[in-house]
């Protein structure tokens, strides 16, 4: 296989059908039958950074911040957060766990389901896990009263799209992975680093802007959110909106093709 | 369909790298019997049996299960094989009702359909009262037959058992053989994998044996103990003068030391060695019939595979 072959190879487009969402519904259905455990975290975790970083470490900030007050400058980044967080810890350790401890996907693909629907049903499961979890923020922040435009309510859109995004690029760091302790890579020299200095927290100086935008997929997703959040659209969300749906479109194919070679040998 | 060739295989071959698991292999299976594949550990039995059911392509080959090709038909044929694997991949986040419904629907059973044939199984498996009980609170037999039961879930004409009774306790492994029969009985074409070869002579009306990626010997469990170690075997304690004695008594027989025991090998019939024992007690000699474990110890060699 000549070189140019080999990297076609991973970005042939996977033969789905429907059956990706019976994998997607066997996730689910462990997600209800825990659902407690699942629901709860999520909601009291916004509390705590709303009253730390919001509310504690605001009053001592009297800046030019967008949004008016620190708390309610953060209030779409936390969402933001959520949405990285549940689809990308959901398709490393989750999925994980599920492949190479629990031997799901054997089990799966000895039924008429293939490798590329199990794996695609697992990035849609993160998107989903996304798509809840940034909801059950979204309802705090709401109830923080720190929502200002009926635009929010897109927000749970750019959740699922976000949370594919993130599955994708999880799924590549699971298809490299030798064994579970490897996602410290990806966990601390890439998730925290993006959510503390991809304009989450602060607003980003004016020539950092431009690389965050072309390098971080947070930070195209926390502007995004922002925009909806405050009803300040601008022209330039547009090519954030633009730039997450390739990059989404990219790993979805990717990762499905390096999980099979990582899988079917 | 006819009943010949079943499943067939033509040069069927499997690399990973530089290693080649299975080696230009050719064989058939037919339909309705139960054909059991031994050997050695890393011989390519199950890798042979995962090319069956689709989930690994071969290298290169030609392999058909009911007419259709591997490599083109993989979710046909997946739709009417049953699999229970040598791990256990049973669901640990479902009960035992769970597994087995959620499992149906991968193969598009509908909800009612699959309620009701897993009630069936789990009394065909005897697990009834383990109904709702969590995976992980399963002996490891109950986990066979669960897993038994599941591959059964879509009413399979093929049934791919690998190992199928590894650690179970002769109770359990018992209950599993009794299962295999009565599903040889409703016609399912069973291929089995296993290192028990007291299993492999009850349950398999055939038998391929492999070594290193290849197929070495095929035939019915009789035939091949037959042609391979004869009727008989005379084990006696190992000592140079019973040597001797031996070799000039029964100059035609194959002759094998095993750690501190003679083996000896005949293809007369049944009694031959059995003044000998009368006239010359020695220490510890016992005459037993020739079994498939000799067979397969001569055909495989002695040395520890790992």
């Amino acid at each position: 296989m000549t070189t140019r072959d080999r990297i076609k190879s991973y970005f042939t487009l996977p033969e789905l059908t429907y059956r990706v969402w019976k994998v997607w519904r066997r996730n689910f259905d462990v997600f209800m039958k825990t659902y407690k455990v699942n629901f709860f975290p999520p909601m009291l975790e916004p509390i705590f950074y709303l009253l730390g970083f919001g509310l504690g470490l605001g009053a001592y900030i009297s800046g030019n911040i967008p949004g008016g007050s620190l708390i309610k400058f953060i209030a779409p980044g936390l969402v933001s957060m959520s949405i990285m967080y549940s689809s990308f810890f959901e398709c490393t350790y989750g999925s994980f766990v599920r492949m190479y401890y629990q031997k799901t996907f054997d089990a799966i693909i000895a039924t008429p389901i293939s490798m590329e629907e199990v794996i695609a049903g697992e990035l849609l499961w993160g998107a989903t896990r996304s798509l809840i979890s940034s909801s059950i923020v979204l309802c705090v922040v709401a109830a923080f009263g720190l929502i200002s435009s009926p635009l929010t309510l897109l927000i749970p859109l750019v959740a699922f799209c976000g949370g594919l995004m993130f599955s994708g690029i999880a799924m590549c760091f699971t298809s490299l992975a030798p064994n579970i302790d490897f996602f410290n890579y990806p966990a601390f020299l890439f998730i925290t680093p993006m959510l503390l200095l991809g304009g989450t927290f602060f607003p980003l100086p004016q020539a950092a802007q431009l690389p965050a935008t072309i390098f971080l997929p947070l930070t195209n997703i926390v502007l995004l959110n922002r925009g909806l959040m405050f009803g300040n659209l601008q022209i330039s969300l547009l090519t954030n909106v633009a730039w997450i749906i390739s990059v989404t479109l990219f790993f979805f194919v990717l990762s499905i093709n390096a999980m099979k070679k990582k899988l079917i040998k | 369909m006819s009943s010949a060739n079943f499943i067939e295989a033509q040069g069927l071959t499997k690399k990973y790298d530089d290693f080649v698991a299975v080696d230009n292999i050719d064989f058939q299976v037919y339909k309705g019997e139960c054909c059991g594949f031994l050997g050695p550990n890393g011989a390519g039995k199950t890798t042979t049996i995962k090319m069956i059911h689709c989930v690994l392509p071969p290298a290169s080959g030609n392999l058909t299960v009911a007419g259709m090709n591997v490599t083109e038909k993989a979710r046909e044929i997946k739709k009417m094989i049953g699999v229970a694997p040598q791990e256990d991949n049973l669901d640990p986040d479902f009960s035992v009702i769970t597994n087995l419904s959620v499992y149906a629907r991968y193969f598009d059973i509908p909800k009612e359909m699959s309620l009701k044939r897993a009630a069936e199984l789990l009394r065909f498996a005897q697990l009834e009262e383990k109904r709702d009980v969590v995976i992980n609170q399963l002996s490891t037999g109950m986990k066979r037959r669960l897993i038994l039961a599941r591959a059964l879930i879509n009413e399979p004409q093929i049934l791919l058992l690998d190992e199928p009774t590894t650690g179970l306790d002769p109770q359990a492994r018992h209950l599993i053989w009794d299962k295999i029969r009565t599903l040889k009985k409703q016609g399912v074409t069973i291929i089995l994998t296993t290192h028990y070869m007291d299993e492999a002579a009850v349950l398999c009306d055939r038998l391929l044996i492999m070594d290193a990626g290849k197929i070495i010997e095929e035939g019915t469990p009789a035939e091949l103990v037959r042609k391979h170690v004869g009727e008989e075997v005379l084990e006696v304690d190992f000592e140079e003068d019973t040597m001797n004695v031996l070799k000039q008594k029964f100059p035609n027989a194959r002759l094998e030391v095993v750690s501190d025991r003679i083996h000896l090998f005949t293809n007369e019939p049944h009694g031959a060695f059995e003044s000998y024992v009368r006239d010359f007690p020695r220490k510890g000699a016992i005459v037993r019939t020739a079994n498939l474990e000799d067979v397969f110890l001569k055909l495989t060699g002695r040395k520890l595979r790992e």
